[in-house]
């Protein structure tokens, strides 16, 4: 189960990266939030995909479930998700402002020489 | 257990908070996060003397024992720059109060700050690696924010482009945590470097350390990863450039001190020898940028680059001489590249552009804004007895005494550049003669306090030095003997 989530990663690492190479800004929106969710994923996978009870004091069970690794994802995708809708807003008004999403267009600094 | 140490967390925090509620009353707003920053310091001072006299302090939150929760350390290094970063803070808010547009203030730009301070605070308070995420993404979100406020092209262009690079570098400290998790089963910092100790640092986790000097080389613009920060910084107002010179790299260099000489200190030939490379080649690519610029803004910030360099180089070089040598350069730093921008934004106030080449003869209107300067570019380059003396002084000897000869020469070689490149604003655009078309605005009253606040500090904190060594060997000592910080996380 390891190595299978560990190619799911690899995948949407590949496609995050592969989106945020493009021109097009929403694409590399997208490629930001990819990239989010397969290091989510990989914190699942690193803490060990073991099964076992809830990790509560009144079990008396054999093995617990890690619940450190829950944690950090749901703190990590809380701010993901408060990083990429601020990012969103801001390609749309660099948008409305700058009339261009291409990121070709947006580079250099034209202020200065 | 010191509940103290929460205290320069929770003040900017609720304090941004309540700010939030008055954001159409600025007078409120202005005397509250006033109030809020000199409550900082004092609390600041109180802990500085507190880890002085006893010790390292510690906070476990939540009565959590270390390692499962979540503690904050105060360690003197941490402190120091806790103070530091309280002082930038207020100056920023007394430099901001003449320079900031109504406009900015209404849209929650106050918060904002507070927020930032919280967030570096944090950031240099935790025991914790993964706290420390947490943390980097307050101070980032409230740099997104600051970066694009006010909204003009150049900014939104700019600030798509350093959310791109935090963004991805946030994912990368992601990354790098779940590897680190998976490997020793802890996040606790005190109890990593126990466990690595134990364990010993393999290959594996010599890569993982690689990959988190790239994430804070990042936020810190270490030689290849500062593409992105002459651009990002020069687009939001002077002061905003400040917060951000002054603390945000800063947090990205304190990350790779901390990291470096508490978790991943056993393999320095391989791990502080890349560091030691990587920081020669910032000084000399800071060094060059700011030489060749004509823009007054570019050339301080480019000067961040090179003392980025410097410190790391008193990292890498890891003896007593080059630890305290960067635990001095990193507060000296701070301050002066405060005054500096602030500086600059003066300087722009007055002439209504950052090129060089459209103004000349400022002296004769504003002698004293010229005479600051000149004090912050001898600081800057380290000449005696300003603040950059010690630390450079240090950190080239620690350098020797390490056998770093060719980096420790590009140290010193890059201080006459630095001293260069700062001067040349002041020949060029005070000497000569006076243009004055250029000069058309009235003089910066309000601008000139929190400049002339930050270079007292700087030539106090030069003079002083004699007074500072017991602060600073402390911090450095901590920082040699790694078990010292873990006795008193782990009290063992």
């Amino acid at each position: 189960m390891e190595v299978l989530m560990s190619i799911v990663v690899g995948v949407l690492f590949s496609a995050a990266v592969y989106l945020m190479l493009s021109k097009s800004l929403l694409r590399i929106i997208i490629g930001t939030g990819l990239l989010s969710h397969g290091a989510h994923l990989l914190i699942l996978t690193m803490g060990g995909l073991k099964k076992g009870a809830a990790p509560l004091l009144g079990e008396h069970a054999e093995v617990y479930v890690d619940p450190l690794p829950q944690a950090l994802i749901l703190t990590a995708i809380v701010i993901s998700f408060g990083v990429t809708s601020f990012f969103l807003v801001l390609a749309y008004r660099s948008y409305q402002e700058l009339g261009t999403d291409d990121m070709d267009q947006l580079r250099g600094n034209d202020q200065y020489e | 257990m010191n509940n103290l140490i929460i205290l320069p967390i929770v003040i900017p925090l609720l304090m941004g908070i309540i700010l939030i509620f008055f954001n159409k009353q600025i007078k409120v707003q202005k005397w509250l996060s006033a109030i809020a920053s000199l409550a900082s310091i004092i609390v600041s001072i109180v802990i500085v003397h507190t880890v002085h006299v006893e010790g390292i302090q510690t906070l476990e939150i939540g009565n959590w024992a270390p390692p499962y929760g979540v503690v904050l350390v105060a360690d003197m290094y941490a402190s120091l720059l806790v103070l530091t970063t309280a002082i930038i803070g207020f100056t920023s808010l007394l430099f901001a109060f003449s320079s900031t547009t109504i406009e900015r203030e209404k849209f929650y730009f106050y918060p904002a700050v507070q927020f930032l301070l919280l967030g570096v605070t944090g950031a240099f308070l935790t025991g914790d690696i993964f706290n420390l995420f947490v943390f980097f993404e307050v101070m980032l979100m409230s740099s997104y924010m600051l970066i694009v406020l006010g909204s003009s092209k150049n900014q939104l262009r700019e600030s798509l482009k350093y959310i791109l690079v935090n963004v991805i570098s946030s994912a990368l400290f992601v990354i790098a945590v779940a590897y680190l998790y998976a490997l020793t089963g802890t996040l606790n910092m005190a109890d990593l470097s126990v466990r690595i100790a134990e364990m010993g640092q393999s290959g594996l986790l010599t890569v993982i350390a690689i990959l988190f000097l790239v994430i804070f080389g990042l936020k810190g613009a270490i030689f290849p990863l500062y593409f992105w920060l002459p651009g990002s910084y020069q687009a939001p107002p002077a002061v905003v450039t400040a917060l951000f010179g002054a603390l945000l790299t800063k947090v990205g260099v304190y990350s790779i001190t901390r990291v470096f000489t508490l978790i991943f200190y056993h393999e320095p030939s391989f791990t502080h020898e890349i560091l030691a490379w990587l920081a020669a080649l910032t000084i000399i690519f800071g060094v060059i940028g700011a030489i060749a610029y004509w823009d007054i803004k570019k050339i301080v910030i480019y000067n961040i680059i090179t003392a980025v360099g410097v410190i790391l180089f008193g990292v890498a070089a890891n003896t007593q001489n080059a630890i305290e040598g960067s635990v001095y350069y990193l507060v000296h730093d701070m301050i002066i590249k405060g005054a500096l921008f602030f500086l600059v934004g003066a300087i722009i106030a007055v002439t209504g552009t950052s090129n060089l080449r459209k103004f000349s003869g400022l002296i004769a209107s504003h002698p004293f804004l010229g005479w600051m300067l000149f004090i912050a570019s001898l600081s800057l380059a380290g000449i005696p007895p300003l603040s950059g003396f010690v630390g450079k002084l240090k950190i080239i000897q620690g350098g020797f005494e390490a056998g770093e000869y060719t980096i420790s020469f590009v140290v010193l070689l890059s201080s006459l550049l630095v001293l260069y490149s700062v001067m040349k604003i002041f020949i060029h655009g005070f000497w000569g003669e006076p243009n004055k078309e250029a000069i058309t605005q009235t003089s910066p009253k309000g601008l000139l306090l929190p400049i002339a606040l930050l270079l007292a500090l700087s030539v106090a904190y030069g003079f002083g030095v004699e007074f500072l060594s017991p602060y600073i060997s402390q911090a450095a000592d901590t920082l040699l003997d790694p078990s010292i910080y873990i006795q008193a996380v782990l009290k063992e």
